[in-house]
Parts: structure tokens; C-alpha cells; sequence
């Protein structure tokens, strides 16, 4: 299996995913009751590689100037741009990790390649029964510098009864407000202000904030979501809330954990020991590919499903001592494919435990490689690297996302 | 008077003696004449950055870091460290910064203690003292550098070390972290631990390369709890902000080059944070022409790489003086932690139980405040500083008005300047 034909297929899975999570949670009719609100706004599933948009409103898309068909499977990082700033996408990145909410202004990018502000405010829904965060929803208020300009503009000497003076924000650290533009057009009462130079400074600001009617605008947009989300979600049975109602499950992984977890494109599965029967509890796309099982026909399953006839049990039986004693192994196993062709495949599966923040045993990790497609080019890395770079990436991965202190 | 402290070494390498000299010929693979002949380890060339672009998605596991740890895990298999690290539990200590803390009873060892000069950050390079010309090549990882062309990223499973200038990542045997590495620019060349432009370009062109925002480059000088005098970087993967990353700063001025210096607040440690630049280059060289300053004075400082390789931290320091003047107090002493850019960074490892279990951000901002410049100290600094980079002190304004606005989760917002700043040249 060469790796262009890895992604396809992997790209398909995933699309043909993201349809049937998200309607199955609130049904068919979800995406029709969400393109009836006005506002603008998306909604990711962290479950997903990639933690891609899975929904995007029309009021969004108007905003952006992308298609559907454009948004749709991104990660929200695809509208961010050069002059972004820095640290507002590292509090973004740390509310997904620690699964909570944040607003901040952030800069961002339409298709045209123009810049715009807004006021970013994103939240967590939770499954109501298990404590997972099932989605993340993001609000995006538009801030309109060019409004602040005339507000500041007709305050001086004019008639500001018609204000909404809760909108003229102190200590603005915008520079048209601070110096230099602002004088300027105050001489030539210049209204309304160019587009073009509207938008040539806006990038070079370090931050906009948010006038409190914004900030009303946004809440009130994510209240909405959640209540069609929630609504739907009762329709379906598979409730959800904006509180997490219940701890997570013990063999429920973050969405972090996750979300770490799908930046690793090779085939794997993480598997509990300390449950009953030593069940998957991840199996990466890569893996879903290889076998050709569905993720739901493997969580919650043995390994044990992928051996068969004419799988040596000796082989078995030395994985099994390996994680009794908590070590390391390699062994080449015959593996039963659900693939079209039913095919066998000889797998040089490496399993190892992985620990977490406390120090304990958490996970035995197994990755799987396809002996026949060990790849010899020159450039690559050794296979035998390859496969414990998973096992590294997943020790990374595991270990700091129990460190959230929730 | 020569001001000294007795410190434990952290044991880095496998082959890290006490001080003694070594016999010729040591048939233990190292990276001396003796064995270098007819070695061989991966090479990785990166293509010289000129600015690093946006993150378009959630990115994938890059190649770099696939080799980074896919090595390191099996150096991990093979036994090499001193300790796992990954048994060693951690924990984010409550608090607005989110102090990481960590229980390592096996990275220092019950050992005498040796004595490190801490007056003089420049000190030659001594090759009867350990060095990384001998470790033995099984720590070795892969030699890194950047190409001269502009053509993608190249891998080679094996090639010679070359005789002239390989610059080499090596494992750090008693890590911090999963994945923590060492970076040593030009090993054979037998550099002593200073800063120089070419070398701290290099560091920066990793931090790039592995384009994942938890993978921060270090760096420590003499005095400032640097370990080993041969000229080294370290770095690790610890997927959550460190606090620094999460304090606020204020810009103080651009430079020429467009790189944007600001000093940290709200942070126990006084820095100066760099970022920007119309090239990589350019902010390495503004850092570098910063930290030959503070090398040329006298003063220790540490350095982060963050942001993948985005923001650099310049952070002096000046414990080691305190405690060889007697004037760190018994308590936070006793606690035997050094001071070095982790720890700086807000990435606490400790030795003691109690200490552990006891962790609180008020304890961790008390050490850093002692570590810390002054405030006089610290503008004395700058002073030198911005000398140095080339900005006469009149063009640098230095702020008063705070403007605070922080949210619901603590978080304090990057301010923009105020009327009196550079900006004027319209």
C-alpha cells in the first residue's frame, strides 16, 4: 500500500465520519435548524484527525468568502495568517487542551487574502452521560475598526446622544486611536475612511478589543447554538450540555489526548491493561486502513479479532508474557484483514507500555506495520525508526495530557 | 576573589567522570581521534529558512520529530538513561501560571559535590574536563545542519562523521523530559559554552524545523548552571505552555531588521523577549549580538527558544553569585535546585518528596524572584543591551502606562505601544 493511497482512503474515512458522528449525535436535521441562525459561527470535532470543522454557518461563510465545500474538513488554524497574533493562538490552542472556554480578539484571513478582527469566542459541549467534550462551537463577532473611527470622529464637537458610549473603548490600544491616523483624519474629517487604509493598519495592530456590545453579541450567538445543539441532541438521545456534568470515564481519553494522538499518521492502538480483556481505546485512521474495521468495530474489542486460523499461538502467547511483565517486544504475526479481499497480511507489530503523568503504567501501545510495504528508499527513515516514533509520540502525548489539572 | 559554589553535576552523559584526566586511547567509541575513524550517523539537513510560514492545519508529526524520537525511544529500549523519566511523576501546581512540577529522585546523584566557578562566564575550553568529544557514539542521535541550497529537507540513514565540523544531537542521559536532547554545534571544533551568531542560528533553525510549539531549545550559560564547558543547547517535548510563554510583555522597540523586543511582566523573572525579524537570521543575530553583551560583562544568563523557534527568551540571572555570597537563604538551598533555563521557564524539578508534595506557585515565585535582576540591575542591562544591538538609548522608550485586560481564565493580553514610541517615524 503505497502512502498516496493510505491518504485517500483515509481522507474518505474521515469525510464519511464526520457526516455520521455529527448526525447521529443530533440527527439529519441538525445541519438545516443550525443554517436558520444568523450568526457566524463553526463547530469542530476534537475526536476527528485534525480536529477539523465539521459545520460552518452561512453567516460564517459570507464572512470568510469560502465555499462549504472549502470549510469544511480545515482546522480553524486554515484562516490564520502571518500577522496573527502570537500569543492569542497559543490561548486558543490551551482552552482546547484544558477543555474550556475562551474569548479573545484574533486576527484572521478571508479567501481573498484581507485581513479582518474579530472576537473569537469558543466553548466546550459535553456529553451529558459520559463527561466527554463531544464538539467545540466558535463564535466569531466581527470588529469593525472603521465603526470605532467614526464613533471617535463625532464625538469631537458633535451631537453623541445617538452614542452608545459603552462602544468607545478606553485605553484602546489601536494605533489609528492612539496617534498619528487619528490626528489626521480629525483635520480632514475624512468620513467614512478608506477602505484600502482601513485595512493596511489593521494588520500591523497588536490587538483590537472588543467593545461590550460585541461581547453581548457573542455570548448571545453561543447560547443560541447550544440550545439548537442541545435540542437536537434530545431528539437523539444522546444528550449534550455546555457543563460537564459528570467526571469523564475512566476509559474516556481527553479531547487533547486525542487530538496529540491524531497528529500521528502511522497505524496504532492504545489498549487499557487495567480493564478486563485489555480493550482498544484508540486506533488510529492508519490503522482503520490497514485492517479495513471500522472505528466502532474496534473500541472496546481484544486485539484478538485481527488473528486467525493460521496465526502461531506461540507468538501470541509471548505477547501475552511481554505485558504481563510490562516489557517491550517485536514479533511478526499473522494478521486476518476486513479489507474487500479478505486478504492476510504479515504484521510487524511492536508493543510497548506506555505510562502517565503518574509516573504508573497507563497503556500498551501497539504499532502495526504491513510487512510487505517496509519501505528501503534511502531518504526515509528506517522502518525500525519509523515504528518507535509512534511509540515516542504516544509516551509524549499520554504523559502530558493527564497533567491537566481539571 | 574568585567566587565559587559546590554544586552536583547532572550526569548528561554515560561517560561523564569525575574531573580526572583521561589515559590515551579509550577504545570506548567516542568522538576522539581514537575511535572517530570509519563512524557513521544519520544526517538531517534542513534548507536554510528564510521565514517560517503559518500553520496551515493541525499539523502531522514532521519528519524531524519522527527521527528525534523514533532514536531517542530506542536509546530508551536499549537501556542507555540513567532512569525513566516517564516514571517519574508530575504535575501542574494550581495557580494562574500553571508551574510544572516534577518528582526526580535519580537525576542528581549522591555524589560529592564539585566546585564551579561562577564569576567568569567565559571560561576557555578545557579538554582534560569532560566533553562531548567523549561521549560514546551510541548517544549520538544524528548530525544536523542546514544546506546551502534551497532544496527540501534531505535524510541520510548513514554517513560519515565528518572531520570537518558535524554538528551532532545527542541524548541527555539523566532527562528532564521524554525526548530530551542536546544539541552541540561543531562538536569536533571544541567550542567552549558561548554564544556565537553561527551556532545560535542553528539552534534556531531546529526549534523551525521541528515546527511544534512544545519542542523548546535551552540554553545555559557559566554561572548561569550551565553544566558543561563545551558549547551545547538542550531541548525536549512537554505538550502544554510553559508559564513564561503564558506571561504578558511589553514592547520596548523594533529594530532595523524588524525585530520586536519586549520586556516580561508579571513574571517573577525579569527578560527580555525577541521575536519577528524579516528573516530567521535576523532575529538570531539580534539575540546573539544580545547575549555576546552579556557574555563580554560578565553577566550569566539563560536563553528559550519557544514558539517553534518564533520568540527567544534572553533571561540574566544571578543566583550563583547570591549563593557563593552567602546570600541565599538556607530553606530555598536546601531545596538544591538549580536555577537553569527550565526552570527559568517555570519547569521545576525536584529531588525531595516533600518539596514535591508541597509544590505551590507562591514557592516557585519566591526561588525566581531571588534568581531574578533587580530592577535597577535589569534596566543597567538593557542599557548595555540595546547599545549593543546598535539602538541608542533615546529611541528606546520605556513604558509606564500598563493597559490590563485580562479575561475570565487569567490571562493578560500583549499590549500594543503608547504615543511616545518609536512609531513617531511616520
Amino acid at each position: 500500500m503505497s502512502l498516496a493511497e493510505e491518504s485517500s482512503d483515509s481522507v474518505f474515512t474521515e469525510k464519511e465520519e464526520e457526516e455520521e458522528s455529527f448526525n447521529r449525535r443530533y440527527t439529519l436535521w441538525i445541519k438545516e435548524a443550525l443554517d436558520e441562525l444568523p450568526h457566524n459561527f463553526t463547530i469542530t470535532d476534537p475526536f476527528l484527525s485534525g480536529h477539523p470543522i465539521v459545520f460552518a454557518s452561512l453567516g460564517f461563510l459570507k464572512m470568510t468568502g469560502y465555499s462549504r465545500a472549502e470549510v469544511i474538513g480545515r482546522n480553524g488554524k486554515f484562516f490564520q495568517g502571518p500577522k496573527t497574533n502570537r500569543r492569542s493562538i497559543m490561548e486558543i490552542r490551551e482552552a482546547i487542551r484544558e477543555e474550556r472556554s475562551v474569548q479573545v480578539s484574533l486576527l484572521n484571513y478571508r479567501k481573498s487574502g484581507s485581513p479582518f478582527w474579530m472576537l473569537f469566542h469558543m466553548i466546550p459541549v459535553f456529553g451529558r452521560d459520559d463527561g466527554k467534550v463531544i464538539n467545540f462551537v466558535a463564535v466569531q463577532v466581527p470588529i469593525s475598526g472603521r465603526d470605532h473611527h467614526h464613533r471617535k470622529l463625532t464625538s469631537v464637537g458633535d451631537d453623541v446622544s445617538s452614542l452608545d458610549h459603552s462602544e468607545l473603548v478606553f485605553g484602546s490600544c489601536r494605533r489609528e486611536v492612539c496617534f498619528g491616523n487619528f490626528v489626521q483624519h480629525q483635520d480632514h474629517r475624512a468620513l467614512p475612511v478608506e477602505c484600502d487604509d482601513d485595512e493596511q493598519g489593521l494588520e500591523d495592530w497588536e490587538y483590537c478589543e472588543a467593545s461590550e456590545s460585541e461581547k453581548l453579541r457573542a455570548a448571545e450567538a453561543i447560547n443560541n447554538v447550544l440550545s439548537v445543539l442541545t435540542r437536537y441532541s434530545e431528539l437523539s438521545g444522546r444528550l449534550v450540555c455546555g457543563k460537564r456534568c459528570c467526571l469523564r470515564g475512566v476509559d474516556c481519553l481527553s479531547s487533547s489526548l486525542v487530538i496529540s494522538l491524531g497528529r500521528i499518521k502511522q497505524s496504532f492502538v492504545l489498549t487499557n491493561p487495567c480493564i478486563p480483556d485489555m480493550p482498544i481505546i484508540y486506533a488510529s485512521d492508519a490503522f482503520l486502513t490497514l485492517t479495513g474495521y471500522k472505528r466502532h468495530e474496534v473500541l472496546g474489542q481484544n486485539c484478538r479479532f485481527l488473528s486467525g486460523v493460521d496465526t502461531d499461538s506461540s507468538v501470541l502467547y509471548e505477547m501475552k508474557e511481554c505485558i504481563l511483565k510490562g516489557q517491550s517486544c517485536t514479533v511478526q504475526i499473522l494478521n486476518y484483514s476486513n479489507r474487500k479481499d479478505k486478504s492476510t497480511f504479515w504484521n510487524l507489530l511492536h508493543i510497548s507500555p506506555v505510562r502517565n503523568a503518574s509516573g504508573k503504567t497507563a497503556y500498551f501501545v501497539g504499532v502495526q506495520v504491513e510487512a510487505s510495504c517496509r519501505n528501503t528508499e534511502s531518504k526515509e527513515l528506517r522502518p525500525e525508526t519509523k515504528q518507535l516514533s509512534v511509540v515516542g509520540a504516544v509516551r509524549v502525548a499520554v504523559r502530558s495530557s493527564f497533567m491537566v489539572t481539571c | 576573589m574568585l567566587l565559587k559554589i559546590k554544586r552536583v553535576p547532572t550526569v548528561v552523559s554515560n561517560y561523564q567522570k569525575d574531573e580526572t584526566v583521561e589515559e590515551g586511547g579509550c577504545g570506548r567509541n567516542c568522538l576522539s581521534k581514537c575511535c572517530i575513524d570509519g563512524a557513521t550517523l544519520p544526517l538531517y539537513t534542513c534548507k536554510n529558512l528564510n521565514k517560517s510560514i503559518g500553520e496551515k492545519s493541525e499539523a502531522p508529526v514532521k519528519f524531524l520529530e519522527s527521527l528525534v524520537l523514533g532514536e531517542w525511544e530506542d536509546r530508551f529500549q536499549r537501556g542507555l538513561f540513567r532512569y525513566d523519566v516517564t516514571a517519574c511523576e508530575t504535575k501542574v501546581i494550581p495557580g494562574k501560571y500553571g508551574f510544572i512540577a516534577q518528582l526526580n529522585e535519580g537525576r542528581h546523584l549522591k555524589k560529592r559535590p564539585s566546585e564551579f566557578r561562577v564569576d567568569k562566564v567565559l571560561q576557555p575550553f578545557d579538554g582534560n574536563k569532560f566533553n562531548f568529544t567523549k561521549v560514546g557514539q551510541e548517544e549520538l542521535l544524528f548530525q544536523f545542519e542546514a544546506s546551502s541550497d534551497d532544496s527540501r529537507i534531505q535524510s541520510f540513514p548513514c554517513i560519515p562523521l565528518e572531520a570537518d565540523s558535524p554538528s551532532v544531537v545527542a541524548i541527555n542521559v539523566s532527562p528532564i523530559e521524554y525526548g530530551h536532547v542536546l544539541l552541540i554545534p561543531r562538536v569536533l571544533d571544541c567550542l567552549p559554552q558561548r554564544i556565537d551568531h553561527k551556532s545560535l542560528l542553528l539552534a534556531l533553525q531546529m526549534a523551525t524545523e521541528a515546527a511544534n510549539p512544545y519542542f523548546r531549545l535551552g540554553y545555559n550559560s557559566l554561572g548561569a548552571f550551565a553544566t558543561i564547558n563545551h558549547l551545547h543547547f538542550q531541548a525536549y517535548y512537554l505538550t502544554m505552555q510553559f508559564p513564561i510563554e503564558k506571561a504578558s510583555s511589553l514592547k520596548i522597540t523594533s529594530t532595523n531588521d524588524g525585530v520586536k523586543i519586549s520586556k516580561l511582566l508579571n513574571y517573577p523573572v525579569r527578560g527580555l523577549l525577541f521575536e519577528g525579524g524579516n528573516s530567521i537570521k535576523d532575529l538570531s543575530d539580534t539575540v546573539s549580538d544580545a547575549s555576546v553583551c552579556l557574555q563580554n560583562n560578565n553577566i550569566p544568563f539563560n536563553i528559550l527558544i519557544s514558539d517553534s523557534g518564533r520568540q527567544i527568551f534572553l533571561l540574566p540571572q544571578c543566583y550563583a553569585e547570591k549563593q557563593a555570597l552567602g546570600e541565599i537563604c538556607s530553606k530555598l538551598l536546601d531545596t538544591q535546585v538549580n536555577p537553569a533555563v527550565w526552570e527559568m521557564s517555570g519547569h521545576m524539578v525536584l529531588k525531595r518528596k516533600e518539596d514535591y508534595e508541597e509544590a505551590s506557585e507562591e514557592k516557585a515565585w519566591r526561588l525566581l524572584a531571588e534568581v531574578s535582576l533587580s530592577e535597577e540591575r535589569f534596566k543597567e542591562v538593557n542599557t548595555m543591551i540595546f547599545e549593543a544591538i546598535g539602538l541608542s538609548s533615546h529611541e528606546v522608550a520605556e513604558e509606564e502606562e500598563e493597559e490590563q485586560s485580562s479575561m475570565n481564565n487569567g490571562f493578560i493580553r500583549v499590549h500594543c505601544p503608547s504615543v511616545k514610541d518609536e512609531e513617531a517615524c511616520i
